[in-house]
């Protein structure tokens, strides 16, 4: 018991979370919201690991959520510097466009 | 100082690699010298060896250098062998090669391939000495490609000539035919024997089946054949005389063409215990000669009668072979060596002051203009007919009188042979120097006696040519044969003379006899009735039609080999090449091609798309996984 709150209302709200992100990323066209679906999955999981790390009393799941923050910061910063070209190229973010480099 | 017998092949390859990296930035002068100084630097180490040999009581050594290739059972060493044998044909090939060099110096001048030509040359003695001095069949084998290969590049050396190219790979070509039959004696042995070192095989060869004997020395006469220029492999010879005169003399003559005899020489023990294949030599050789010497008859070109002399009388040396006459075919070997080359020397001489001029027809008169070619190339022409006191007198007698012993009738094919040979050469000596030049005024002006450097070979060979008969000679008239005892040790199995003396005298008889007889109808024909060969070759009829064709015996190959062989690649580019080979590739390709657009729709580029399927797959996966 995590305070009170059984861990089944924990993987519920993760997983709400991250299939409101997976379906922000399949359904939407611009790509500062498809970010923000992502990083929503990412901590749909990262919700989950501090969980289960406090029901099992162990630290390692909480060391790997600082992994994940840190490797979605990384990805971030790569993701919306990507970003700036396309809109630099583009004159807009609506992702359907990247569709050109498939030639 | 045996043990310096590997600088012999050493002082070449320097030579050959000297000349070969700053041939063009030395001048022509210099490139000449250090290759005809690294021969000779070869010959004198050959001749200190030789000596020491000679007062040694151990005729044989070997110089082990390195092991070379050494597997499970396959161990060959590098190692040379000095016996009788190979120190003499070391001094033959250091000797006439240097003397070759030296003529070569005047011969070149001009030509722009100067050090080229130098670095070839040097390549070839290098080789030729490898494939005598070597103890084992495989250096032999690897002399043997290597001679084969400077023939090839000597031959082919005006290499803008396309029909000197020709004939060059002409050469390459047949003499590959007969390597691939040494290729195969030289495994057989190794198969058999279990070594293809000289002396281990040879001790054990006694004990082996004779049918196995009869399939080596076969296949390895087959390399005879090809390298020796023996029927019927032996089409590239004359049309090797593309190649510069000196060569001709070198390689076509001297030393190249007598490899095969080598070989068999030193393989004696095989034709000893095998005499069918020595009666298959013996037939092939005589054939040769008389065959080779008919069609030396009616050639206008002095270098192709040359060049058919030289076929017919390495067909007398195989006959020798193969009556167990080694030491007499050795002899010949030695003796045509000093006549051949220097006929060769004195024919080049004569295509150099005409001005490249090779057709016999036109020359004529030369004798005052060059009257040390003259002189010279008479002795030569002396020598090879067989008139005694000179040195080709004693050689073919010998090798006459031992088949004689054999086969009376082998004999009187050879003696015919040797007949037809004193009336081409005196034939060819009568048109060049005898009665008016029919060059032109041009031609007339311009003629000239030879450099020093020319004369001075011409001199030493026929000052050999005269006196080389004292090597052999004959046994009966109670004088040393030289040349006999000193190869002595090297034949395994000796077969003593059984002919009596009256016999002996009456076959000598018949010999200078007939040579005199063919030399004055030689005369009555050119110089007494002034005849002149046919200007036109179309008006030639009946059998010397045939004959001045070479008896067509190139159209025959052409016919039999190379058609077939051009219908058959046809067949097999034209339709398994381009129909069935190229339909698999392309096939194989346009399938690819139309299975990828159809897939390729897959592709949409589209985001949003693959994410989607991406979720569905990974839903389809958790799902399996969990109803499992």
């Amino acid at each position: 018991m995590l305070n009170g709150i059984p861990i089944n209302y924990y993987i519920m709200l993760s997983a709400v979370l991250f299939i409101i992100g997976a379906v922000g990323v399949m359904a939407r066209r611009n790509a500062i919201i498809v970010f923000m679906c992502i990083e929503l999955m990412l901590n749909a999981v990262n919700l989950l690991l501090v969980a289960f790390s406090t029901l099992h009393n162990d630290a390692s799941g909480q060391v790997f959520v600082f992994f994940i923050m840190a490797v979605a910061a990384a990805e971030v910063a790569v993701g919306l510097a990507i970003l700036a070209m396309v809109y630099r190229n583009f004159k807009s973010i609506d992702i359907d466009l990247l569709s050109r480099l498939k030639n | 100082m045996i043990k310096l017998v590997a600088l012999i092949p050493l002082f070449p390859l320097l030579g050959f690699l000297i000349n070969g990296f700053f041939g063009k930035k030395i001048n022509k002068g210099l490139s000449g010298a250090i290759a005809s100084i690294a021969v000779l630097a070869s010959f004198v180490i050959a001749l200190i060896i030789f000596f020491e040999l000679e007062h040694s009581e151990l005729k044989s050594h070997t110089v082990n250098l390195f092991s070379w290739i050494n597997s499970d059972t396959l161990k060959i060493p590098f190692e040379f062998l000095v016996d009788p044998l190979s120190s003499w044909f070391l001094l033959i090939i250091t000797g006439i090669g240097f003397l070759i060099h030296i003529y070569s110096i005047g011969y070149m001048h001009n030509d722009e391939g100067f050090a080229r030509f130098f670095t070839y040359l040097n390549l070839f003695v290098f080789f030729m000495l490898l494939l005598v001095l070597g103890n084992n069949y495989l250096i032999m084998f690897v002399g043997w490609e290597g001679v084969g290969l400077c023939s090839y590049l000597l031959i082919g050396f005006w290499f803008k000539n396309t029909a000197y190219n020709n004939a060059a790979k002409k050469a390459f070509i047949m003499n590959r035919i007969g390597d691939l039959g040494f290729l195969l004696g030289i495994i057989l042995i190794f198969v058999t024997f279990g070594s293809i070192t000289y002396g281990e095989v040879f001790s054990i060869a006694s004990g082996g089946n004779e049918h196995t004997i009869t399939a080596i020395a076969l296949l390895l006469f087959i390399g005879a054949m090809g390298k020796s220029a023996q029927l019927p492999l032996y089409t590239w010879l004359p049309d090797a005389m593309a190649g510069p005169t000196p060569v001709s003399a070198l390689i076509h003559a001297a030393t190249m063409v007598t490899a095969g005899i080598y070989m068999i020489v030193r393989s004696n023990v095989f034709y000893s215990i095998s005499e069918e294949a020595s009666h298959v030599v013996a037939v092939i050789g005589v054939a040769t000669a008389l065959f080779a010497a008919t069609i030396g008859l009616f050639q206008n070109d002095i270098k192709k009668v040359l060049a058919y002399s030289t076929v017919s009388q390495l067909g007398l040396m195989f006959l020798g072979l193969g009556v167990h006459a080694y030491s007499s075919s050795v002899f010949h070997v030695t003796t045509h060596a000093f006549f051949k080359a220097l006929l060769f020397l004195g024919a080049g001489s004569v295509i150099h002051a005409m001005g490249g001029e090779q057709d016999m027809r036109k020359m004529g008169g030369l004798k005052k203009a060059l009257p040390i070619t003259f002189v010279t190339m008479l002795i030569g022409t002396i020598a090879i007919s067989g008139i005694p006191p000179f040195s080709g007198f004693f050689s073919k007698d010998e090798i006459l009188a031992h088949t004689y012993e054999h086969s009376p009738v082998l004999w009187f094919f050879g003696q015919i042979a040797s007949m037809l040979t004193a009336f081409y050469m005196f034939r060819l000596l009568y048109l060049t120097f005898y009665r008016k030049f029919r060059g032109t005024h041009e031609q007339e002006h311009h003629l000239h006696e030879s450099p020093k450097s020319m004369t001075i070979p011409l001199i030493v060979l026929a000052i050999l040519s005269v006196v080389g008969g004292l090597l052999g000679l004959p046994e009966f008239w109670n004088l040393p044969n030289w040349m006999h005892h000193h190869l002595d040790p090297i034949i395994i199995h000796k077969s003593p003379s059984i002919l009596n003396h009256d016999k002996e005298w009456m076959l000598m008889a018949i010999a200078v006899f007939a040579a005199g007889a063919t030399i004055f109808f030689a005369y009555m024909v050119y110089i007494k009735n002034k005849v002149l060969p046919e200007a036109n070759d179309e008006k030639l009829t009946g059998i010397k039609k045939l004959i001045y064709n070479k008896y067509y015996v190139d159209e025959l190959y052409d016919a039999v080999i190379r058609k077939p062989l051009d219908i058959i690649s046809v067949f097999f580019y034209k339709f398994m090449d381009l129909q069935i080979v190229d339909g698999i590739v392309n096939g194989v390709g346009s399938t690819v091609k139309g299975i990828s657009s159809v897939v390729r729709k897959a592709q949409t580029g589209h985001i949003g798309l693959y994410i989607f399927s991406m979720v569905i797959g990974i839903i389809l996966i958790l799902f399996y996984s969990f109803i499992k």
